[in-house]
């Protein structure tokens, strides 16, 4: 059975299945039930100097009648004092020796509040910490926060600051919200960081009441900016992963945990294959509660089982080395999309994404049999159900309707590729309904690889 | 209006008929609405004779866009709130809906379609008068059902003056009186009714003869037949007359012994305090015998038999309304023909032969199979003659196996200032085929009178 005990940096927990810094891990009860249900470590609520929220505080986005596909919020760090959260830490180390439990911390930017955090929490137990240079709302407007986060001096002054008194390995929480990651990552790292964090998350507006004329969440009237979370941030999430994992400039990467719209055991596994040593969750449990981990191991561990890897390490980063820029694609593959008439239902949807959409190569004129050899042909799309007499069938007096071919869709409604057209784009196959229905295959061209970098070079 | 006949009996049958599906409400509907796929040139919209844009007002269900996704439909199909509760989906747009394809549930665009409308109407929804610009050509539409009511919709949407006639005191034809009470109330089709009129068509009560007819072709620009079928057919067997008469006409009442399935069915809409008594034997297995029987069910008969001269493959009705009669209880006897009716004791003895039905369909009653059934009602529901009376002293038109001839594609007969639609063209179908045809009989009218070529492009199938 996979071993999923992960190590990072110097921070062991049973599995890489950690809450993020959120509304989740506010509490040591709520941590303790965590790590009951199966949670292998867990980024305490941020700690500092207590604040005062506003009510209101949530807002999120939904899409095709699923619930929160984004969620944003203007919450700010803890609300309850520093000490009552130290005693708590205290408490779940006692009683979990073997989870990770991580401080996440923010203090106001003077080198002195960072030591004496630094050395209180230390002294509570925390297995490591995390430096929350990412918060983008509130926070940030008291120069704590992302407006750390967004300059590189100041993230690598204030980690050289922690760096000199912390014992424990010391996370840096990167900012999604910068021009480019890697720049805040190699401050990070050349400070002394032991590990980053990423993303955190995402300026945002998630949307207008159209009755009020408000943003949402609705604070008396107003609104603010707020961090953007779940799963819609996730491909973005995933890139300004392997963006930092694959800098090398200022010398190899550091352990980074993977934050970003993280929801199933498949989320996860793609954190890990672009180098994430954990990953932490934060919105599907704020949408479903702890119980969600149990599917994620369960899930990451067969799918390892299924692979053959044993533990985290054979698998963590595999993906990096097929991420590369785009002037070293190979310019001579080709593929083309391939119908798959037995599968086929009819929608067509494939037929007008490709006419409005891409490359007007996926056609609907088929009258019989299967279509021989390229054909160069264009028709604008029609609605031909709209140009013809329809009645309510009566079995006694009309004849069943038309069936053409052999397929269980008529052969008049299943769309043909133009291969001489096609360009291979995928859309086709994205927006087909049926799984396996429309595969792109390989059509040799029968030259030689050859990038565009390879090009240019060649003159 | 329906409701001030006998507003206690008219409790007692929203009682007694309740909705037959739920009404989805805003939040399922939404959830039905995003697991459309939104084909393109989608099947749906092509089974539907109204060719309503099916994806289109889904999508705006899904969008929150209600309002939008009932003008969508209404744009289409003027009677969008009535089809959406009587058309038989499972053979038309939810039979050709592409999940099939993949062992999925179609999209219930019946009951989203129903959602729109019913939300439309609910928040006083209006249609507005798509052309400002009158016109001062005149149109009849003789009869008040679905064929006329779309086809006054649509002259009037181009701007045309438009009367419509009919003979009895309420509009909307079939779906006010003829459809069972759980598929359709009255006050719905009335709703429906009191649109078209706000689009400013004229409604008259006037029962049409061959002379006020030829009055109205003279004094009008165009006439529309949407006059439907006529009476149902006379049950012929021995007998009959001498029980039939007396109630049969107000409805089933104490003397009541033979009522038709239409006037059972307008008279238990109507308000009028019905009994049907202990047993009730329906004659005939189409739609409206199914209708009829379930409603005497309902009306509180204890048993209810359906005789048909045929086996179960060779029903007329659809397959739902069969499955939906037998949960109602009703019980059906195959191969039977009635051969006489006799009044006996206080009720009705009705006397039976089995009939065999050979490879050509001929069928032969079978000697000594008589048996006799004892019952309190007797409806017979063995479909409705054209009105060949009046149809053939309309001038120039002609008449094809008691069909209205026209040309598909304009709704025109031969008598070119004479168009007709519905039942009496197509032998009597669904509200919606008739829906289609008079629209498409109004944009041939509109394309006579303004002297150009018909705007639709429709071609019959086959």
């Amino acid at each position: 059975l996979a071993d999923l005990t992960t190590k990072f940096a110097g921070i062991h927990s049973p599995n890489p299945f950690w809450l993020a810094s959120a509304p989740p891990t506010n509490t040591g009860e709520q941590v303790m039930r965590a790590f009951d249900a199966g949670w292998g470590g867990a980024v305490w609520k941020t700690i500092g100097e207590p604040i005062t929220n506003v009510s209101s505080r949530y807002s999120s986005i939904d899409w095709n009648a699923q619930r929160m596909m984004g969620l944003n919020n203007i919450e700010l760090i803890t609300d309850r004092p520093i000490e009552v959260n130290l005693r708590e830490i205290a408490e779940v180390k006692r009683r979990y020796p073997r989870h990770a439990v991580i401080a996440s911390l923010m203090v106001e930017s003077r080198r002195e509040a960072w030591h004496e955090i630094v050395k209180r929490t230390e002294d509570a137990g925390a297995d490591g910490l995390e430096l929350n240079f990412g918060c983008p709302h509130g926070m940030s407007e008291r120069g704590m926060g992302a407006a750390v986060g967004q300059v590189p001096e100041y993230t690598q002054r204030i980690t050289e600051w922690v760096k000199e008194v912390a014992r424990t390995p010391v996370l840096v929480k990167l900012t999604p919200n910068v021009t480019d990651i890697r720049v805040i990552a190699r401050a990070a790292r050349r400070a002394g960081a032991d590990g980053l964090s990423a993303i955190n998350t995402i300026n945002s507006i998630t949307g207008i009441d159209l009755s009020t004329f408000a943003p949402r969440p609705n604070v008396d009237g107003m609104s603010s900016h707020g961090g953007y979370c779940g799963p819609a941030v996730k491909p973005i999430a995933l890139n300004m992963v392997q963006q930092v994992m694959a800098d090398t400039v200022d010398g190899p990467p550091i352990p980074i945990s993977g934050i970003g719209g993280i929801g199933n055991w498949q989320d996860a596994a793609e954190f890990l294959l672009l180098g994430c040593t954990s990953v932490q969750v934060c919105t599907a449990v704020m949408h479903y509660g702890y119980r969600i981990v149990q599917e994620m191991i369960d899930g990451l561990s067969n799918w390892m089982d299924a692979n053959g890897f044993a533990t985290l390490d054979d698998l963590r980063g595999k993906s990096l080395s097929k991420v590369t820029e785009w002037k070293h694609l190979n310019l001579n593959y080709k593929i083309v999309a391939r119908i798959d008439e037995a599968l086929c239902i009819g929608c067509q949807l494939c037929h007008i994404a490709c006419w409005d959409g891409a490359h007007q190569c996926i056609h609907v004129d088929r009258v019989s049999g299967p279509i021989d050899g390229p054909v160069e042909l264009h028709a604008k799309p029609r609605e031909h159900g709209r140009e013809r007499i329809a009645v309510t069938p009566i079995p006694k007096l009309d004849p069943p309707k038309a069936h053409i071919g052999p397929y269980a869709t008529s052969l008049e409604r299943i769309p043909r590729v133009d291969e001489t057209e096609c360009v291979g784009c995928n859309l086709c196959s994205l927006v087909c309904p049926v799984d396996d229905c429309i595969t792109m295959v390989e059509r040799p061209t029968g030259l030689a690889p050859e990038t565009w970098a390879e090009r240019t070079n060649a003159g | 209006l329906l409701t001030t006949h006998n507003s206690q009996f008219t409790t007692e049958i929203a009682q007694r008929f309740p909705d037959l599906h739920p009404a989805l409400d805003a939040c399922a509907a939404v959830v039905e609405a995003n697991r459309c796929l939104n084909c393109f040139d989608a099947p749906c919209m092509g089974a539907c004779p109204t060719h309503i844009d099916v994806p289109a007002f889904i999508r705006k269900i899904a969008a929150g866009n209600v309002t939008g996704s009932a003008r969508t439909i209404l744009d289409a199909n003027v009677l969008g709130a009535s089809c959406a509760r009587v058309c038989p989906v499972d053979v038309l747009c939810e039979g050709a809906c592409v999940l099939h394809g993949k062992r999925q549930k179609p999209i219930e665009i019946g009951r989203l379609q129903r959602f729109a409308m019913e939300t439309f109407y609910d928040a006083g929804g209006r249609l507005a008068l798509r052309q400002r610009q009158e016109r001062s050509q005149r149109i009849a539409c003789i009869g008040a059902g679905p064929a006329s009511l779309a086809c006054a919709a649509e002259l009037r949407q181009q701007g045309f003056q438009v009367r419509v006639i009919d003979r009895r005191p309420l509009p909307g034809g079939l779906n006010t009186y003829g459809v069972a009470e759980y598929k359709l109330r009255a006050a719905d089709s009335l709703r429906e009714v009191e649109m078209v009129r706000n689009l400013g068509v004229d409604f008259e009560v006037c029962d049409i003869d061959a002379a006020s007819l030829a009055v109205l072709e003279r004094e009008f620009d165009a006439v529309f037949l949407g006059i439907g079928l006529g009476a149902m057919q006379r049950l012929e067997v021995a007998g009959a007359d001498s029980v039939a008469g007396v109630g049969a006409v107000a409805g089933i009442g104490a003397a009541a012994r033979i009522i038709d399935a239409l006037k059972f069915i307008a008279a238990y809409k109507s308000g009028s305090p019905l009994s049907v008594g202990r047993r009730v034997v329906v004659i005939g297995a189409g739609n409206t015998a199914i209708d009829a029987a379930c409603a005497a069910k309902r009306l509180g008969a204890e048993t209810v038999t359906i005789l048909y001269r045929r086996q179960r493959q060779n029903i007329p009705a659809f397959d739902f309304e069969y499955d939906h009669a037998l949960r109602e209880g009703v019980e059906f006897v195959w191969a039977t023909l009635p051969t006489a009716i006799a009044a006996k004791n206080n009720g009705l003895e009705l006397t039976c032969v089995a009939v065999k039905q050979d490879a050509n369909g001929r069928l032969t009653p079978q000697p000594g199979s008589e048996f006799t059934i004892e019952c309190d009602a007797v409806i017979p529901a063995i479909g409705q003659s054209p009105l060949l009376e009046l149809l053939s002293q309309v001038p120039g038109i002609t008449m094809d196996r008691g069909r209205v001839g026209i040309d598909r594609t304009t709704g025109q007969t031969a008598n070119p200032k004479i168009f007709a639609g519905g039942d009496c063209v197509n032998g009597g179908r669904e509200v919606v085929d008739a829906v289609a045809d008079g629209k498409r009989a109004a944009l041939g009218i509109a394309a006579l009178l303004c002297n150009r070529q018909s705007a639709r492009t429709e071609v019959p199938l086959g």
